[in-house]
């Protein structure tokens, strides 16, 4: 008994050490004084005032966080509309084929969605003049396309599960088909839709591969710069901003969780 | 078809109108040819086993399914063609369907919200349909912060809040434990008759049934096998398939050999002792081929052999079912056959007959009743 006790104990510190190490070292080194990312040469916040005069890393940021932003919106609408078409309209003509076109970017190495996603763009530049150049916009249409895929496997998951009686109730009190799915189903299922928003805008926020072939001129992402800046040898200035986007999701992770249980909470206080 | 000014008046029975309604999913039919006439008021229960089209007719009446053929016509108004939410008619879901994330008082504002009824107007409607349930105290809470019985209150207040001109049941009791089951029966009949809306349940449990309904239509395959008054039902049934359906019965397979006015004779093959019905039985000459059935509660157990020549069977006790207000006894025949009979534990230590031993079961000549095999 005190055998296994001590045996979890020791696999839960590697599993903790195994996970946290990496980011704990990258934030120490972040307050590093040093020039080089491997030296020690005592504390400073010097990088994180570097960061913030970098102009090209701060746009790159911003970039990202609206592609991110208007991928994650894209990407729910059009994952609650394949959803319902997927889990509500029985079986229709040619749902085995849209199941499986929207599954598709799961399990499609994200070279070939680049790639495939460029000549089309290339292409459709050549024939009909639109997009007229790469970059920003091309980026969210290709975000939004995987993303899309993600958010559909969570938000049909969800809807699957539904019981269809809710759908029912609101349209025997009078609600009209799409007033009832508006005002009763989803609200039901929105922890899903954050949950989908929130998959969709780290996948955006995280991807170089399919960003680096059809980004254009004046819209890197921050994924690409910062995969650009490390080849040129890595600066501590990267670490300084690795250090605020865990600050920044652990502070979101923590308020969810401390809401959540305060929710909990008031709700057993009510009873 | 039948003039509008005619059917509106819906003190002759005709307020709700189900004419030879007919659905089929693919292959398989799932009502076939059902009409049932119910009037203003009734409580009417659809019985019937899970598979015998109950609730898909109810389902029908409240528009999530279209029939293939046949009218629904409630009030004078012809409503197949009508879509759910256009239909004066409310349901209180098996599940409750209570929307999770609105209130007590928001679930029942929600029916009278789509009809852009005033705000002031809601508010009050609200409040009479909490007080009427009994929920005032829980107007505030969530439906999950709330018990089955609870749920159920506010299902029906929400149901009941529109003052639709039919009420659906779907399985009303499904979701509470037995004890609780029989409080809430009283009290969904008693709320239903203080509004005196009409109201059409669904349910597999006769006795839920009959404890809340005042009409019964048993259901089975998608046909209607018989439909009347509880006592009608369980006293009088018009088939063996009704007979079987509601309580348990005997039956004996038999010919008529006497058939007269006032009475009949009926020999049957499993008992030597014919039986014999106070009642005229109108036969066909040709077919003399009958069932005679007797209820359990309906026969007598002794341990001396009955002077009449008439109704009654010797056999053995094979069982005994002590059920506290009364014992079912197994009596085993000399021939096999079981046959039942309740004994009501009227005295606290009888002396009752007990396992093995013999005794005759009878009845009385008017306990009988003659059906067609």
């Amino acid at each position: 008994m005190k055998m296994s006790f001590r045996f979890s104990g020791v696999m839960f510190w590697l599993g903790m050490a195994f996970l946290y190490l990496p980011m704990l070292s990258l934030i120490v080194y972040s307050f590093n004084e040093s020039r080089l990312v491997t030296v020690w040469a005592g504390w400073s916040t010097k990088w994180y005032g570097e960061l913030f005069r970098d102009e090209g890393l701060m746009m790159a940021v911003w970039r990202s966080l609206e592609v991110a932003f208007w991928s994650a919106n894209t990407a729910v609408l059009l994952g609650v509309m394949a959803s319902v078409a997927l889990t509500r309209f029985g079986r229709f003509r040619g749902r085995s084929l849209l199941h499986s076109l929207v599954a598709a970017p799961l399990v499609m190495p994200d070279v070939i969605i680049g790639l495939s996603l460029l000549l089309l763009f290339v292409s459709m530049t050549d024939v009909i003049g639109w997009p007229q150049q790469r970059g920003l916009l091309t980026i969210w249409i290709a975000h939004a396309t995987f993303c899309t895929a993600y958010a559909t496997v969570v938000i049909s998951s969800r809807l699957k599960e539904l019981d269809r009686s809710y759908l029912e109730a609101a349209m025997d009190l009078g609600a009209t088909p799409l007033k009832a799915f508006i005002q009763v189903t989803l609200p039901i299922i929105m922890p899903a839709l954050v949950s989908a928003w929130l998959l969709s805008f780290t996948l955006s926020l995280d991807d170089v591969v399919i960003a680096s072939f059809v980004s254009g001129p004046g819209s890197t992402t921050l994924p690409i710069e910062v995969f650009s800046s490390v080849r040129l040898g890595v600066s501590p200035k990267i670490n300084a901003l690795a250090t605020i986007i865990i600050l920044i999701v652990s502070l979101f992770t923590l308020s969810v969780w401390w809401l959540s249980r305060r929710k909990l909470k008031r709700d057993n206080q009510a009873l | 078809m039948i003039e509008p000014s005619l059917s509106r008046d819906s003190a002759d029975g005709h307020f709700l109108q189900i004419k030879s309604i007919v659905k089929t999913y693919d292959d398989v039919v799932a009502v076939n040819d059902v009409s049932l006439d119910i009037a203003k008021g009734d409580i009417f229960a659809l019985l019937g086993a899970s598979g015998s089209g109950k609730s898909t007719l109810l389902r029908m009446l409240a528009g999530f399914e279209t029939p293939n053929s046949g009218q629904i016509i409630l009030d004078g108004e012809d409503i197949v063609s009508l879509a759910p939410y256009r239909r004066p008619i409310n349901m209180m879901f098996q599940s409750y369907a209570l929307f999770p994330h609105m209130t007590v008082e928001q679930n029942i504002a929600y029916g009278l919200k789509q009809d852009r009824m005033p705000k002031n107007l809601i508010a009050d409607k609200v409040v009479q349909m909490l007080r009427l349930v009994h929920m005032e105290k829980y107007a505030k809470r969530k439906p999950e912060q709330l018990s089955g019985g609870q749920r159920q209150r506010v299902a029906l207040a929400r149901s009941l809040a529109k003052s639709p001109k039919l009420l659906l049941l779907d399985e009303p009791m499904g979701a509470l434990d037995k004890k609780l089951r029989n409080r809430m029966q009283l009290e969904v009949v008693d709320i239903l008759e203080s509004v005196g809306v009409t109201c059409v349940m669904v349910t597999h449990d006769q006795e839920e049934a009959m404890t809340m309904a005042n009409r019964i239509a048993i259901m089975e395959e998608g046909r209607i096998v018989q439909a009347g008054t509880p006592r009608d039902i369980y006293e009088a049934p018009n088939s063996l398939q009704a007979a079987e359906f509601i309580g348990s019965m005997n039956l004996f397979h038999g010919t008529i050999t006497v058939d007269a006015q006032d009475h009949a004779v009926i020999q049957t093959t499993e008992v030597a002792t014919p039986m014999y019905v106070s009642y005229g039985v109108t036969t066909a000459i040709e077919d003399k081929q009958v069932v005679f059935a007797v209820r359990p509660e309906k026969t007598m157990i002794s341990r001396e052999q009955p002077d009449s020549q008439y109704n009654w069977c010797h056999g053995v006790v094979h069982d005994i079912a002590y059920l506290g207000g009364h014992s079912v006894y197994h009596i085993r025949l000399d021939n096999g056959k079981i046959v039942y009979s309740f004994m009501i534990n009227s005295d606290r230590f009888a002396d009752l007959p007990t396992w093995e031993e013999s005794v005759y079961v009878h009845w009385s000549a008017d306990s009988g009743l003659v059906l067609r095999p």
